[in-house]
């Protein structure tokens, strides 16, 4: 490694390609074409299971060695991404970090070069730094997909595309959709994934409503429109995004008390009345039930927080698929 | 007998004087002897070099770098950092503390000076800490550190433990006629921020830094330099707002002065959007009207200096994630090329160009050079203007290769540089 290394590599959108404009990595939603997204749910909507049907393991990914490479824990992307890469027939290992290498002093970079001596294929990062999975799959080998399972602040483009499968599957087409983002903002990698890919796909009007503290400075120049007051940001809107608030918060003069986040921008029957009667309520869980969303409305008819679950395994099917070059179709 | 030196033909600029000819410079031993087209009477010059078609002006006097010997020599040493400066122009830099090297005794100063002098090249001036370890508890020997030879006193980027502190330590640097600088930063607002907020740290998802967490500053130790009736020098400013903060303070006639970085003059927060590390700076790179107002303040004088901010990083240091990443140029290098080309793409005239890196940081320090005047030691640089180049890292003499700038082109080069009289670089030997 040279200090030349050093110099600005490719954008990170431009990073995901390969020469031939295959895509390589998957590390953020910016930059990316609307028919690349397209194609990605396509072909997730093809992996997508009915419930009670055998589960056949497609072998797409038969010899292929994928490592979840997890800095920062979670259960939820962890597991998904785990069955993912089982039912495409690849071999998966997870690695807890924080319990692993780094806290005895080993660089990313080292840990990076060490697990690229066991010849694996693909990495899925989740790191507490915005950043990281691009750095990883700037200066990883030249064989291996980086797969984005969250940086820091910056994104988390699996979970946003997963949403993107889920509005889909209930509304159609989203030019006509008004789409409103509710809550932590600011610490919020999923909420910046789920803008870009909303408006990449020309969503009719894309909403974020939080309290000042809340709502990063020059958002509206990611093509937002910002809400303070929750009645006036769900007005007439066809799907609520809710976002989980981090316990933290309170103790970061962000927010006086979870008991007035709940009052002011909780989700309660009341505030979902304000939308579409036929609106969808989605969250990337976990749900802090009584902080930011109402029991009845977590479990209501409206919601398909479940449902972006199950569509989680399939959109990370697709993109693992997409990334180690299988063809859409192949052996299905 | 000393020995007797002709600079012949060059066009001499001495913005302190206004003086902007072409001339010769007449050198006997360390000192300038004459400045006209003939030599005095019964000057016998041992040598004689020819200067057609260059710029000669005053060495440049660098109000920062961190050298990071004693300490962290795996980054740099005074050795090849001395050696960097004068390939540069640079004639006197002042060496930092920093929390690895705090220099809050008289031993570290004599350390530092020892090193230094050894090399025989760039003039090292010593900054010394104004809080023991940089703590921003207790004060520093600052008696002790003046007799020492230290030039001024900082906190560095390091918190002061409470206004008072801050006040009393300006009061007492004063005593001893210590310049103090003072990084202007609230640390609470700053909190873990490492970019500038805005849309660009929005969209990266980076934890950023207001731009009050240096306004606030500059306005708080600007009402303590007037309450206190003492001289102040603010160290890199970053924000248009600091600019007018300062610029009233002038104009209410209060001894207060400050300097930019270089970089903060062509470099935005647009830089760090692919996560580019060599970006990673402190302050952060904000944004374009920013840049602009800082072009402006030192255009009109509201900056009196432009500095290099020299932070010579390993490699490993600026390979991670941009957060976990050193902050820091390696820029003794840049600073007279970024310099020059302000003047090229009309920020400014050649003469406050030069001013800014030469006899503008040297009232602030209160050190007399920086001026090509009868009587003056001879620091100087000779500048080929129509030498056109490309910044290749790999031929930078410094031991940190982190620039952001590696790839730039410039037109204009320093081709000698003495310091008292005597050659300490020549590109063509």
């Amino acid at each position: 490694m040279t200090n030349s290394d050093l110099s600005p590599g490719p954008l990170p959108a431009s990073l995901q390609f390969t020469a031939d404009g295959r895509l390589k990595h998957f590390l953020t939603i910016e930059g990316l074409p609307p028919l690349l997204l397209e194609e990605i749910l396509n072909r997730a909507e093809q992996f997508v299971t009915l419930p009670n049907k055998t589960q056949n393991k497609a072998p797409l990914l038969r010899g292929k060695t994928v490592v979840n490479l997890f800095f920062e824990n979670s259960t939820r992307t962890r597991t998904t991404f785990e069955l993912a890469a089982q039912r495409l027939s690849a071999d998966i290992i997870s690695l807890d970090i924080r319990t692993s290498a780094t806290t005895k002093g080993e660089s990313l970079l080292d840990t990076i070069r060490n697990l690229e001596a066991m010849n694996v294929d693909m990495f899925v990062v989740r790191h507490q730094h915005s950043g990281a999975a691009h750095f990883i799959a700037r200066y990883c080998a030249p064989h291996i997909s980086v797969l984005n399972a969250g940086d820091g602040h910056h994104a988390h483009p699996t979970q946003a595309l997963l949403d993107m499968l889920t509005i889909r599957q209930h509304k159609g087409a989203f030019p006509p959709l008004k789409v409103a983002i509710v809550g932590d903002i600011l610490h919020s990698r999923v909420a910046r994934s789920q803008i870009h890919a909303l408006t990449t796909l020309c969503t009719g009007e894309v909403r974020v409503i939080g309290p000042r503290t809340l709502i990063p400075a020059g958002i509206e120049k990611m093509g937002v429109n910002v809400f303070h007051n929750l009645y006036e940001g769900l007005d007439d809107v066809d799907v609520i995004i809710m976002l989980r608030l981090q316990k933290e918060r309170m103790h970061d003069a962000l927010l006086p008390s979870a008991h007035e986040f709940y009052k002011r921008y909780g989700l309660r029957e009341e505030g979902l009345s304000y939308a579409k009667p036929d609106a969808i309520v989605m969250h990337p869980g976990p749900t802090n039930r009584g902080v930011e969303i109402e029991s009845q409305v977590a479990d209501g008819p409206q919601s398909v927080i479940l449902q972006q679950v199950t569509n989680g395994i399939a959109v990370r099917m697709a993109i693992m698929s997409m990334v180690m070059g299988a063809q859409s179709g192949q052996a299905l | 007998m000393s020995k007797k030196k002709v600079i012949s033909n060059a066009q001499i600029v001495d913005p302190d004087s206004g003086f902007n000819e072409v001339s010769n410079l007449y050198i006997d031993g360390k000192s300038i002897a004459h400045i006209g087209s003939k030599a005095p009477d019964g000057f016998k010059p041992d040598e004689i070099i020819d200067a057609t078609d260059q710029l000669l002006f005053p060495g440049i006097i660098d109000l920062s770098a961190y050298l990071r010997d004693p300490g962290q020599e795996y980054k740099a040493t005074i050795e090849s950092e001395s050696a960097a400066a004068v390939s540069a122009g640079i004639t006197q830099l002042y060496y930092m503390p920093e929390p690895q090297t705090t220099i809050d005794s008289m031993p570290t100063v004599n350390l530092i000076k020892k090193r230094a002098k050894a090399e025989k090249k760039v003039r090292i001036g010593v900054i010394g800490s104004i809080t023991q370890g940089l703590k921003g508890e207790q004060l520093t020997n600052m008696g002790g550190l003046k007799y020492a030879g230290c030039a001024g006193v900082t906190n560095q980027r390091q918190a002061f433990s409470s206004t008072r502190t801050l006040r009393m330590a300006m009061d007492y640097a004063t005593t001893f006629d210590l310049p103090v600088l003072l990084h202007p930063i609230d640390h609470a607002l700053m909190g873990n921020g490492c970019v500038h907020e805005g849309a660009v740290a929005t969209r990266v998802g980076l934890p950023s830094i207001p731009v009050a967490a240096e306004t606030t500053a500059v306005a708080q130790i600007i009402t303590l330099a007037e309450e206190l009736g003492v001289a102040v020098h603010l160290c890199r400013l970053s924000a248009a707002n600091s600019v007018e903060l300062i610029r009233t303070a002038k104009q209410k006639g209060l001894p207060v002065t400050a300097d930019v970085a270089a970089h903060q003059l062509f470099l935005t927060e647009m830089d760090i959007s692919d996560f580019n590390p060599l970006c990673h700076v402190q302050p952060p790179l904000r944004s374009q009207r920013d840049l602009d107002a800082l072009r402006r303040g030192v255009a009109d004088g509201t900056i009196d200096a432009i500095c290099s901010d020299h932070q010579p990083h390993e490699i490993d240091a600026k390979l991670a994630p941009f957060q976990q990443t050193q902050p820091g140029i390696s820029a003794l290098e840049t600073l007279l090329p970024l310099t020059m080309r302000l003047v090229e793409e009309g920020s400014m005239s050649l003469e406050t160009a030069i001013a800014s890196i030469t006899c503008r940081p040297a009232k602030t320090i209160r050190n007399k050079q920086g001026k090509i005047q009868l009587g003056l030691h001879a620091d100087f640089t000779l500048f080929d203007k129509n030498d056109l180049w490309r910044l290749e890292t790999a031929k930078m003499k410094s031991k940190g290769k982190n620039t952001p700038f590696e790839g730039w082109s410039f037109s204009g080069r320093s081709t000698k540089t003495f310091v008292k009289g005597k050659r300490v670089f020549d590109r063509s030997a």
